[in-house]
């Protein structure tokens, strides 16, 4: 992924023609295989972090056999600072349930359930009308789909797809074991296709222009556009839709405030980036900091050099040592030791080399943790510690 | 299914189709750690300690929760596993108050093993133990939670959930909060815990333990004023040579017995006595109950009659069922009848004062210290039972003492109280008390041994949850005349996981049995809470074959034929129900709170 991509906006996500009835009743009429291939040569992955396949997702669940299966839109949208579904849900809310009928329209599921952030509970009335009139219109054209709202109970871990579920199912919520994928068992042990907000509301404009529209923004690997939350030392924060494959250097020459010293990709999840890298990184699925690429929830934070990079991967810490479900050792007490060792440093009562120690600690904490959560942590405080290590010890 | 091919440390294995990788590997004798998995329990996968590489993944996987894949290629010991490892357990160690050398878990406790298998020597991470607010909780006379030992393994969730249905113990809180919680963090004492210590026999650490009364008892047997007199349950024997080297499944009865007189004992008698006499009394009241039912027509009478021998079972029915109160027998555990002799019976019948006896119980459970400490169990005049012992505390009084237990000669209960029978030996598994007492009841009704080979009614035993037996009453006695072509409908119900299934197909008349045995334990007594650790599937096994073994030795294997019982009812009691009995050997029920 060679060419770095100029900035280049997009808008389709918001832009509302108000044809969801059209669009669904048409996609409705065609061939379940013929979608599914629509969905996987469009390579849409995932908007909710993880990256997967979309198309696959729904193709593995379209073959799981089962007397009952789920379509849930995650929109429990919990990393700080991101607010990408919520404005999606209150602006464009018909997208999203035409894409989750649709969808049980492939996979064979009549039942569709959207985890909605506890937070978000002023946005549960409008979309329960919302609802109403898309039941509806369902009834109208004779297509037998329901939707529920789940109110979440605000723990960032219930984001999580398998903790999720088992707070739907009145459990803690903790991630479950891996296999088995929700595909083949997620609610109630039933097939479920699990998809972040933003990513139905793709599947629906894959279903409008067809797949190839969407396959030819973006750049190899990470096609289409997304959505971002711009926010930290910025003019002008808020949400944009963008091309994938930007270069971070374009995303600053636009965003930034003129000193900008890093910036955090993908949330307390994702990794920061300094200066000196902004021209080799660009913004998309593959490849690690190293490498070119990074992938992102969509949250993309700006640092000017007035900012601590210590004071942030504190913050950071902090806040995983809270939000971790505590189940498994890695997560739970190494991000406890992470988070105390930095301190440590800091104050002088371990040496600067106990960060190596530390670092070690987060390769174990990404090989062994059983969810996403503990095993990024590694990603935001190795960027920072390598990056910033002066700021760490000094 | 076709077996799938697995390479496991460069060597090819077969492998059935649905194994984890961790069941794979132990077939394939190699060890791989654990510490959250049990064989009695749901998969968590949250310690993380069994992790192994699958070649080709950067990440490593839980073996415990990882199915087998054809091809998989799997290492169990590479570079990156054993690194892992070992900073997982450092981890936990970093979050625990490992002061072992003053931990009652001290040599058996799978944390310590790993520790030392792992030469945890020096810790680089910082001990986070002085920032939290451990505590512990001693509230309860059954046991002692102390969170500070605690890795959050959640086997006690799960076992309190899934084996006894009670979910007494949660998981509280997240991140680095998280620990193992009650009903609003109430002491175990005031929350729906029977003290069935099943808990405690699966948890892998020293943060649930039986309270230990080896001191106390260490006291008594000091004190030459006193005299001291111990009952042993009939698990206990199939259990305790675990903790003292024999392989599980050995009969060490008489090694007990000496080892008890060696300890000091003044007195080794034998709860199988108090068995037996439940026996008497419990079949009495059931053919009472059927008359007043079948002949009488009387609406009050309650049926089925549940059985009232484990204290677990007694303290949950009280919790959750207490409108069923009517329904158990309201025979005292053996342990309580024994207690209560003691101090009358007993001691007249061997002249002592009873002011100057400590009885001593040895039992396979914890639910039974706290039976010995409720209000109403005085009926002797005094404390029925002072002190209970688990087998492990047994074990633990052995060792101090010095005692070289494999080498103890056999040696035979003392007089009075000490004569047992087969009858009461069952009574340490599942269905054993169901079998004792249909041993006695079919015979006392029609003067004819019970219709099976051997007296051994194989129907009510096994480790099924749930089991069923009918039994027809043919050409009785003439004063049960009105039982002729009765059957009788047994049910046995084991771990309260299934005496809740029971209780709930009561509950909506969907079963309408005469006779239910419940034992909170899995397995009986015999997988009790203060059973030797560990405890499990193929252990009970183990433990129940004993059992049965250990009756079919014994001379007398029906209760009513037990001398020592002929005599007591001669001597003392008068007749079963008699009014002696009722004062003595029977109770009432308290009803308590769901929360
Ligand atoms: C700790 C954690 C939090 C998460 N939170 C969210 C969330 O708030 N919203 C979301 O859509 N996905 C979240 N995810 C990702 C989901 O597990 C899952 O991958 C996603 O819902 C799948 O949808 P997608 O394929 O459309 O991205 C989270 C994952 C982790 C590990
Ligand atoms: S990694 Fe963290 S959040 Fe995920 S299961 Fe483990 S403790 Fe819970
Ligand atoms: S619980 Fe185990 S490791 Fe912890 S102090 Fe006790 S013996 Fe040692
Ligand atoms: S109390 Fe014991 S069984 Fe329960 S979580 Fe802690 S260590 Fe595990
Ligand atoms: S003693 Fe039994 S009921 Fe009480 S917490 Fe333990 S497992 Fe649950
Ligand atoms: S034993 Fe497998 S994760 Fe604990």
């Amino acid at each position: 992924m060679a060419t770095a991509y100029n900035l280049k906006r997009a808008d389709f996500i918001f832009r509302n023609e108000n044809d969801w009835e059209k669009i669904l009743s048409r996609t409705l009429q065609r061939d379940k295989q013929e979608l599914i291939n629509e969905l996987i040569s469009s390579e849409l992955k995932g908007r909710g972090g993880a990256g997967f396949p979309t198309g696959l997702k729904w193709k593995l669940a379209s073959e799981a056999v089962s007397d009952q299966k789920y379509v849930i839109c995650n929109a429990d949208e919990g990393e700080p600072g991101t607010f990408k579904d919520r404005e999606i849900l209150t602006r464009v809310p018909f997208k999203v349930l035409a894409a989750m009928s649709i969808c049980g329209y492939i996979i064979g599921c009549n039942t569709g359930i959207i985890y909605l952030r506890g937070e978000y509970k002023f946005l549960k009335s409008e979309l329960e009308k919302a609802i109403k009139e898309f039941e509806y219109y369902c009834k109208e054209i004779h297509f037998d789909f329901n939707i529920q709202i789940f109110m979440g109970s605000g723990a960032y871990i219930c984001g999580e797809e398998t903790a999720l579920m088992e707070s739907m199912e009145g459990m803690r919520g903790e991630p479950r074991n891996k296999p088995p994928f929700p595909t083949g068992s997620g609610y109630m042990g039933k097939p479920t296709v699990i998809n972040n907000v933003e990513t139905l509301a793709h599947t629906f404009t894959i279903f409008k222009y067809g797949s190839k529209k969407f396959y030819d923004l973006g750049v190899q690997f990470s096609r289409g556009t997304k959505l971002f939350s711009v926010s930290g030392d910025t003019p002008k924060p808020g949400i944009y839709e963008l091309e994938l494959g930007m270069s971070l250097s374009d995303f600053v020459d636009e965003f930034g405030d003129g000193d900008t010293k890093a910036v955090q990709v993908g949330g307390a999840s994702g990794f920061l980036v300094p200066r000196k890298r902004f021209n080799e990184t660009a913004i998309g699925f593959k490849g690690k900091l190293s490498g070119i690429s990074l992938p992102t929830g969509g949250s993309m934070m700006l640092f000017n050099s007035t900012r601590s990079m210590y004071n942030l991967l504190d913050n950071y810490l902090e806040f995983f040592r809270e939000e971790s479900c505590g189940q498994c050792t890695p997560c739970r007490v190494g991000c406890q030791q992470l988070l105390i060792g930095i301190k440590a440093v800091k104050s002088g009562a371990k040496p600067a080399g106990y960060l190596d120690k530390l670092l070690k600690l987060t390769e174990t904490m990404q090989y062994t943790a059983k969810c996403g959560l503990g095993q990024s942590v590694a990603n935001s405080f190795s960027s920072i510690v390598e990056n910033f290590r002066e700021e760490m010890i000094y | 299914m076709n077996k799938i091919n697995m390479t496991i440390n460069g060597v090819v294995y077969e492998v059935e189709p649905g194994k984890t990788i961790l069941e794979a590997a132990r077939d394939a004798g190699i060890i791989i750690p654990t510490l959250c998995y049990h064989k009695d329990l749901c998969i968590a996968g949250n310690c993380r300690v069994c992790v192994v590489e699958i070649v080709g993944q950067n990440r490593l996987s839980a073996s415990c929760a990882t199915p087998c894949q054809d091809n998989m290629e799997i290492l169990t010991n590479s570079l990156k596993v054993r690194n892992s490892r070992k900073h997982i357990i450092e981890l936990l160690l970093s979050e625990h108050n490992a002061d072992c050398t003053k931990c009652y878990k001290n040599g058996n406790c799978e944390l310590q093993e790993l520790a030392a298998e792992y030469k945890i020597m020096s810790q680089d991470l910082i001990d986070l133990v002085p920032f939290k607010n451990y505590t512990i909780d001693m509230f309860s006379p059954s046991i002692i939670k102390d969170d500070s030992k605690c890795i959050r393994c959640q086997r006690c969730v799960r076992t309190c959930a899934e084996l006894q249905g009670v979910n007494a113990l949660t998981v509280a809180y997240k991140g680095d909060h998280m620990k193992i919680s009650t009903f609003f963090e109430k002491s175990l004492n005031d929350v729906v815990c029977t003290n069935c210590g099943q808990c405690v026999n699966h948890c892998p650490t020293g943060a649930l333990i039986e309270k230990n009364y080896i001191e106390e008892v260490w006291e008594a047997i000091s004190d030459p004023e006193k005299h001291v007199v111990v009952q042993t349950a009939p698990a206990v024997r199939v259990g305790l040579g675990e903790e003292l080297g024999f392989e599980a499944g050995s009969r060490v009865t008489g090694k007990m017995v000496s080892a008890l007189k060696s300890l000091g004992f003044d007195s080794v008698l034998d709860t199988d006595f108090t068995a037996d006499l439940t026996i008497m009394e419990e079949g009495t009241e059931l053919l009472t109950r059927l008359k007043r039912s079948l002949v009488d027509h009387d609406p009050d009478v309650k049926l089925p009659m549940a059985t009232s021998c484990s204290p677990g079972w007694i303290k949950y029915i009280e919790h959750l069922y207490p409108e069923y109160l009517g329904h158990l027998s309201t025979c005292k555990s053996p342990q309580q009848m024994f207690g209560a002799l003691v101090k009358t019976y007993y001691a007249r019948s061997r002249k002592l004062n009873p002011e100057k006896i400590v009885s001593v119980s040895i039992m396979p459970c914890t639910a039974k210290k706290f039976e010995s400490n409720r209000p109403e169990m005085h009926d002797s005049g005094y404390r029925d039972v002072d002190y209970v012992l688990t087998t492990r505390e047994l074990a633990i009084m052995i060792k101090q003492a010095g005692i070289d237990f494999m080498k103890l000669p056999d040696k035979k209960f003392d007089r009075i109280m000490g004569e047992s029978t087969g009858a009461a030996v069952i009574f340490g598994a599942t269905g054993g008390v169901m079998e004792a007492a249909l041993r006695t009841a079919y015979e006392l009704v029609t003067g004819r041994e019970v219709p099976f080979e051997n007296i051994n009614i194989m129907p009510v035993r096994g480790m099924e949850g749930v089991r069923e037996a009918i039994i027809k009453i043919e050409n009785p006695l003439e004063a049960w005349s009105f039982l002729d072509g009765v059957e009788l409908r047994c049910a046995i119900a084991h771990g309260l996981v299934n005496a809740k299934k029971v209780m709930d197909e009561l509950k909506a008349q969907k079963n309408n049995y005469h006779f239910i045995e419940f034992m909170a334990c899995p397995g009986g007594c015999l997988g009790g809470g203060g059973q030797p650790i560990p405890t499990n599937p193929e252990i009970r096994e183990k433990r129940a074959k004993a059992i049965y073994d250990e009756d079919e030795a014994m001379h007398i294997r029906k209760s009513h034929e037990n001398p020592e019982i002929i005599k007591i009812y001669e001597d003392y009691l008068g007749k079963p129900l008699g009014e002696k009995s009722h004062h003595l050997l029977h109770t009432k029920y308290t009803e308590r709170n769901r929360y």
